[in-house]
């Protein structure tokens, strides 16, 4: 087996695994290597035609497709190392990797840091438990994605959409572009889990009928789909008896979530935060494993790609420090807890040494929306006695939309002073 | 009467809600939108919508089969299916270079339709003249 070494191995070249190696080449790692299972750099990018890519990251409205290839072209730019088709099949705690690779078979690299990029997978029809029979014509939204836009094949002529996160509305728009009937779209909350604008400009602009608290609740068909049942269902997400309502279609497509891809992190041995389904991360992204960051939609799923492409940086401008310093003075460090009306905070460990240099931003998700004004808030400790450290106010809160907040390098004092008693401070949404 | 009307911006991902009071196409009054494009989405709206086109359209000798398109500018909403139509009869040959022109002044719109990434030619195809059909 030949065995390489680098200065830091970014796993994966999606949007993260690209921001993340061009940033550790800036920040002091001279020998970036870029793994990627594919045969061209991009990840899912290549697939999503559909514009709304790049308005933060390059002030255009770019397509996917765009947008990777910008990023293609800085990290050629950048002189990285790139070796594609090459697929990892185990990490170890001492960021040994194992990898299959079609230019140099089995190959053993030994990096000074790791970075991982493997972004996230979607929620399969398995994950869901729908009764019924097993017929072709159940795909998830991506693949009918991949298929479509680049292979394409049409997957069928008339479709029913479970779940309205983006990739299904995106793809109930594409397939009606392309001529195809989608006779339904069903979500099972009372409010779409995609961004709004695609309510728009996929689903209201082509007249899809939109089905809010109604799920699938039977496949049917022998060798071909040829119909499902959907059911309303109650708070409790339970079908409601006698509003079960049967609709013909050749294809079901499942747009239900989206999953971070922690196979590799777990071999690892980072410890798994179960409310984000990532790695718990510090301020730099770093994992509890030393020498191994986690970039993008590994460490949370993200709304916006060039919101991956921002954590990204982090998680590489951390990865090219630790090569060049090694593990950077911890000082106190504190957990931060998901309050009131949070699902789910990144970073979950907050290091004050970070915080003095410069501003760390929480990134959070509130667990049901609020259409009017809101505060979310920093708190120490917990119910009256709870002290507000900081308070942002926003016009809503929407589960679909991430929410972020800048903690400013002052803070470091005031937690540090506070001792023992700023262990315990959470983020929390209030109205 | 003004006619109270919600309108939801799609210009960026924040999906403003605007509430406008608008007589005919005209626009009385407007308030929720976040920045000033939301007032020149709503105008727009009330007048000629306008949508971003993207789609594929086929490469012949490709390493793909298909290559993304995109419109250079928002296009007419009620040309999007005509325009779809129209990409899906056009075959480019590879190699495609991105940004291309597939379309110029597609249906006279006055935007044209360009590729989004380059295509790569396969290795040993040759184009021979009566073939690809």
């Amino acid at each position: 087996m030949r065995s390489l070494t680098c200065d830091v191995l970014v796993i994966g070249s999606g949007p993260a695994g690209l921001a993340a190696a061009y940033e550790a080449k800036k920040h002091g790692a001279e020998d970036v290597l870029l793994l990627e299972r594919n045969d061209e750099l991009g990840g899912i990018l290549q697939q999503c035609i559909h514009t709304g890519f790049g308005v933060r990251e390059f002030g255009e409205d770019l397509s996917g497709p765009e947008y990777a290839w910008r990023w293609i072209a800085r990290a050629r730019s950048a002189d990285l190392r790139v070796l594609s088709e090459t697929m990892v099949l185990g990490v170890d705690h001492s960021r040994r990797v194992v990898a299959s690779s079609r230019a140099l078979g089995l190959v053993e690299i030994l990096p000074r840091a790791l970075v991982l990029a493997m972004g996230c997978r979607e929620r399969p029809r398995g994950a869901l438990a729908i009764p019924g029979s097993r017929p072709a014509g159940v795909f998830t939204a991506g693949t009918a994605q991949r298929l479509v836009n680049i292979e394409g094949y049409m997957p069928g002529e008339r479709y029913v959409i479970l779940g309205s996160g983006d990739i299904g509305m995106i793809m109930a728009r594409r397939l009606t572009l392309e001529g195809a009937q989608v006779v339904a779209v069903c979500e099972i909350l009372p409010y779409i889990s995609g961004l709004r604008r695609n309510l728009v400009q996929c689903i209201r602009d082509f007249d899809i009928p939109l089905h809010l608290c109604t799920t699938v609740t039977e496949v049917r068909g022998r060798d071909r789909v040829e119909s499902v049942i959907v059911s309303r269902v109650d708070e409790q997400w339970r079908p409601i008896a006698g509003t079960r309502q049967e609709i013909p279609c050749d294809t079901l497509l499942l747009s239900v979530g989206l999953v971070p891809e922690n196979e590799l992190t777990r071999m690892a041995g980072a410890t798994i935060d179960p409310a984000t389904g990532g790695p718990v991360v510090d301020e730099g992204h770093g994992t509890d494993v030393p020498g191994i960051f986690a970039a993008g939609n590994v460490v949370h799923v993200y709304d916006l790609v060039d919101d991956v492409s921002a954590a990204a940086r982090i998680a590489g401008r951390s990865a090219g420090r630790y090569v060049r310093q090694g593990a950077p003075e911890a000082g106190q460090r504190i957990r931060l807890r998901a309050g009131e009306n949070v699902r789910a905070v990144v970073p979950q460990i907050l290091g004050l040494a970070a915080l003095e240099e410069g501003p760390v931003v929480l990134q959070f998700r509130a667990r049901h929306p609020v259409e009017g004004p809101v505060r979310a808030e920093l708190v120490m400790g917990e119910g009256a006695g709870a002290r507000v450290l900081l308070s942002r106010r926003h016009r809503y809160v929407r589960p679909a939309e991430m929410v972020t907040m800048s903690l400013p390098p002052a803070l470091a004092a005031e937690l540090a002073a506070a001792g023992d008693s700023a262990r315990d401070l959470a983020v929390r949404i209030i109205e | 009467m003004p006619d109270e009307r919600e309108f939801i911006c799609v210009t960026c991902p924040v999906g403003c809600s605007i509430l406008a009071k608008v007589e005919g196409q005209e626009l009385i009054e407007i308030r929720g939108q976040a920045c000033q494009r939301g007032e020149a989405f709503v105008r727009e709206e009330l007048t000629a919508p306008r949508r971003m086109l993207t789609t594929t359209v086929r490469v012949r000798g490709g390493k793909l089969p298909l290559v993304p398109v995109r419109s250079s500018a928002p296009v007419p909403q009620g040309l999007l299916f005509a325009l779809a139509r129209a990409l899906r009869q056009v075959e480019l040959s590879a190699p495609v270079g991105d940004h291309q022109p597939v379309m110029l002044n597609a249906l006279d719109t006055g935007i044209d339709i360009v590729t989004s990434r380059a295509v790569e030619a396969c290795e040993g195809y040759e184009e021979k003249p009566g073939a690809g059909t």
